[in-house]
């Protein structure tokens, strides 16, 4: 990024000139994003509704992009926007390892998608915001961390073990409050967090539940020393098939205990 | 000018030797260098890979730059455009400026840069020399050093649609020989070697080859074995004997016959 402004100051996201607005700017938002640790690693999803205004303007956008190796970035707010800031953040990752020969730091990498997130605030008081949630293996430390922000590139780390970010947000950490456990496993985690996403769906207009018709499922990732991946689309209906029909007894999800 | 190059040329003879090899499965660079730490193969962008004789912070600097150059490219248009072509062309033209500048001294250093394609015929390889010039090579060629012998040797020996164990075999059989022709052993722990594979799955074909890896395909029988395949028969006397033919290129392996077959 510092060698861009130097020589392509153009491309920077935050750098564009802005003509005077009145008034918000429909554009398309994106919407919740959940992340949850387990013993060896972490999980990061997010639905595929992009609205625009009361109109759904996309039915399968992607907001979970891998950032490197080890970690992964959801994105909530504007989707060009967020999109672009990934496609750069990713660059940034892949040209500090080649020139440096070794990986940052998770924290340092947290660090930079900080920057940036910063960088754009002049266009987040436009009504163009950004926000992120990072995900991401500590190779040092052995386990999952998760990071998320607020609109200006603070960063704070979730240490309860899961966090959501957007706008059915709310609902999905409502959701994971009562499921989450810290000693789930890899699969019982992937489980959590599309049931969190089918509980902001469902009281989020903003939010996309699964599309069983069409087959658009939620993107779901996860991160273990072995690295990134992404769950096939089969893998995802599955465990997608499986809380739905689950739901069609029980609508709300599964009951907690009331002590 | 012929004082230039003949300062650069002189550097660039005393350093160590590197070769850059055609194999089936893409391009592999192979050189002695005892630092762990300090490369001479490097990673430029997902298909292209750079190699550098001669003074080590002057190939740094142009190392840098190139990663910078593939970056910013593949940034602002796309990944697909950043080619080892347009690459070498901005190498030789700094080279070049470098050279004929009568206020800084000429680089002592040789470039090579490679890029890997879809299918063999895709491969490219450029030379650089210090002056800013751009050879265009296929299937060995070797910088640095006494580059001129070991290309000779090489050349010789080299064919298409070697296997990588053979490829790297045959690259430290070059590099173990002195000037005299007599033969020395460089064991694996000196060597460094990388390759631009295009199998690999991921979208980045650069891999380092160390470790357990690099001594299983130094140790292998060459018959056509893959990076990954155990070390098959034992008829050759495998046991953690020479990595490099310390013997005639006849004894060991009957792959890389010598006096250059041709098929």
């Amino acid at each position: 990024m510092d060698f861009l402004s130097d020589q392509a100051p153009g491309m920077l996201p935050g750098n564009r000139q802005m003509p005077p607005m009145k008034g918000a700017i429909e554009a398309p938002h994106g919407t919740t994003i959940v992340a949850a640790a387990f013993p060896g690693g972490v999980v990061l999803a997010g639905d595929r509704r992009a609205t625009m205004g009361n109109m759904i303007a996309q039915r399968d956008i992607e907001k979970v992009f891998p950032a490197d190796e080890y970690s992964a970035v959801g994105i909530a707010g504007t989707a060009g926007l967020a999109v672009e800031m990934v496609k750069l953040f990713q660059l940034e990752l892949e040209h500090f390892e080649k020139v440096e020969g070794a990986q940052l730091s998770l924290e340092g990498k947290a660090n930079r998608l900080s920057t940036m997130i910063r960088s754009n605030l002049a266009m987040a008081m436009q009504g163009l915001a950004v926000v992120p949630l990072f995900a991401g293996y500590d190779i040092d430390r052995e386990r999952g961390r998760i990071f998320s922000y607020d609109v200006t590139g603070g960063r704070s780390e979730e240490h309860v073990g899961y966090a959501s970010t957007g706008s059915g947000s709310i609902f999905a950490r409502g959701s994971m409050k009562k499921l989450y456990r810290e000693d789930l496993t890899e699969a019982e985690t992937l489980t959590l967090v599309v049931q969190a996403l089918y509980d902001a769906a469902d009281d989020d207009s903003a939010t996309g539940g699964p599309d069983v018709g069409r087959r658009i499922y939620p993107i779901v990732t996860v991160i273990t020393d072995e690295g990134f991946r992404k769950l096939t689309d089969a893998e995802s209906s599955e465990i997608a098939r499986s809380i739905l029909e689950r739901r069609l007894e029980q609508p709300d999800g599964p009951r907690a205990a009331l002590l | 000018m012929a004082d230039r190059a003949e300062y650069a040329r002189k550097g660039i003879a005393r350093g160590r030797s590197l070769v850059v090899l055609q194999y089936a499965d893409g391009i592999v660079f192979v050189g002695e260098n005892p630092s762990r730490a300090l490369h001479k193969f490097s990673e430029i962008y997902d298909r292209i890979g750079f190699a550098a004789a001669g003074k080590y912070n002057e190939y740094e600097n142009l190392r840098i730059g190139g990663v910078r150059y593939a970056d910013l490219r593949g940034y602002t248009y796309d990944r697909d455009d950043v080619t080892a072509r347009g690459l070498a062309n901005v190498y030789a033209q700094t080279l070049g400026t470098i050279f004929s500048s009568a206020a800084e001294k000429p680089y002592e250093v040789e470039l090579v840069v490679a890029e890997v394609g879809a299918e063999p015929e895709g491969d490219q390889i450029y030379r650089l020399p210090h002056d800013g010039s751009i050879v265009d090579e296929h299937g060995s060629v070797a910088v640095g050093g006494n580059a001129e012998q070991i290309s000779t040797f090489l050349d010789q020996r080299h064919r298409d649609g070697m296997s990588l164990a053979e490829a790297l075999k045959l690259a430290v059989q070059a590099l173990s020989r002195d000037p005299n022709g007599s033969e020395r052993e460089i064991p694996a722990d000196r060597l460094e070697v990388a390759v631009l594979d295009r199998t690999r799955p991921q979208q980045r074909k650069f891999k380092r080859i160390v470790g357990r890896q690099l001594a299983r395909l130094l140790e292998a029988d060459g018959a056509g074995s893959t990076p990954t395949d155990a070390p098959s028969d034992t008829e050759d006397g495998d046991a953690a004997d020479t990595p490099t033919a310390t013997t005639d290129p006849k004894g060991t392996t009957d792959t890389t016959d010598s006096g250059g077959d041709v098929e």
